[in-house]
């Protein structure tokens, strides 16, 4: 019950993992992400990205800018311009 | 025949050139190695970049209302060809090649009757095409301020060109670099950035039909296009790179070793001479000590 998430800038491969949830900035409202969401496609606009590697755990705050996420299958696939951390 | 000082003084040279050309390797082979993995780690952006653009452009229809930058300008009678180049020499043939590409192709547009305008980016480039084109170049880019090639740089480049292609400055783009195939081999490769080009729907399986899209289809196309224009160009800077270090290193190797073979040569002359004056001088004495 884990959900596939990667963090992709133009410059490298952020992060490759398994986590429990994703909260996404999209551009129309923040949405969360768990394993089994349907194929679902969003821009995205500045702001932080908060990773729940568990259920009851702290969130890992990343602060994207500039890009789009894509659910499918797969997982989750997150591309921005810009990432830190 | 060469005096022994001059000998001397050329052999001197000749090392003191080889052990620059030495270091240039060096150099070359280090910052190559980190200039492929800098590519190596853009290509998962692109790769999946490219999908989402096929899965969305088949599900767009192309008419008078979608994006310039997806659908053309309706029109193909003004060309810009972006040519990449490095902004320092001792490359081997890595500009030349570049940019002899492009010119070939700005040929053939002529010939059929084209306008071609240049956009240069890179010294090296510069120099050539202001001699052969100096009144078809619209604009020209320095790198020289880039130390370690960040996206935001393509990023600028992108919106400069994107501006101009709003504006109508052009109807079609084209950009050339050398591709990184190894160290020894760069292919010069030229590509269509505007309108862009839609990869055609491999990628979509059944799966993706139900996608559900925020805002919606056109509104995320539309973000995507200027997006995708400007990871085109900095791939292709990152493979420029790649190819230009690649380049010299061969190019430097090549240089090394001729220096060390025209050393051998120059000492062996050398001595030659040498011995010689020695034996001319002993002939010298042993004639001397005769006559008495």
């Amino acid at each position: 019950m884990a959900l596939h998430f990667e963090l992709v800038t133009p410059e490298r491969l952020v992060r490759s993992e398994e986590v429990h949830m994703v909260v996404v900035p999209g551009t129309e409202g923040e949405f969360g992400v768990l394993q089994g969401h349907a194929p679902f496609m969003s821009t995205v606009r500045d702001g932080d990205l908060a990773i729940y590697k568990t259920e009851n755990g702290e969130p890992v705050k990343i602060r994207i800018e500039g890009g789009f996420a894509e659910v499918n299958e797969k997982g989750l696939t997150v591309l921005a311009e810009r990432a830190e951390g | 025949m060469a005096s022994l000082k001059a000998l001397k003084i050329r052999i001197g040279s000749v090392k003191s050139t080889q052990k620059i050309t030495k270091a240039m390797k060096m150099v070359a082979a280090a910052k190559l190695r980190r200039a492929q993995e800098a590519a190596v780690a853009g290509r998962p952006y692109a790769e999946r970049l490219e999908s989402v653009m096929a899965s969305l452009a088949s599900k767009v229809t192309i008419s008078a209302s979608s994006p310039k930058l997806l659908a053309g300008t309706g029109s193909d009678q003004v060309h810009l060809i972006v040519v990449a180049t490095s902004e320092r020499g001792l490359a081997g043939a890595f500009n030349t090649n570049i940019v002899r590409a492009a010119r070939k192709k700005a040929e053939e547009l002529t010939n059929a009757g084209k306008t071609v305008r240049f956009y240069v980016a890179g010294k090296k480039g510069r120099a050539v095409l202001r001699r052969f084109h100096a009144k078809q170049i619209a604009h020209d880019f320095e790198l020289g301020h880039i130390k370690k090639l960040a996206f935001s740089d393509a990023q600028a480049l992108a919106e400069d060109i994107t501006a101009r292609y709003e504006a109508g400055e052009f109807d079609v783009a084209h950009l050339f670099y050398a591709k990184f195939q190894s160290a020894l081999v760069q292919e010069p490769t030229g590509q269509q950035i505007i309108p862009v080009a839609v990869p055609k729907g491999a990628a979509d399986t059944g799966a993706s039909a139900a996608v559900e899209y925020e805002p919606d289809e056109e509104a995320i196309l539309a973000d995507l296009l200027p997006r995708n224009v400007a990871i085109q160009i900095f791939r292709a800077m990152l493979e420029n790179a790649a190819s230009e270090q690649g380049s010299r290193m061969t190019a430097m190797d090549n240089a090394t070793r001729n220096a060390g073979d025209m050393i051998n040569k120059l000492t062996i002359q050398y001595n030659r001479t040498r011995q010689a004056a020695i034996t001319t001088e002993l002939i010298e004495i042993i004639a001397g000590a005769e006559a008495l």
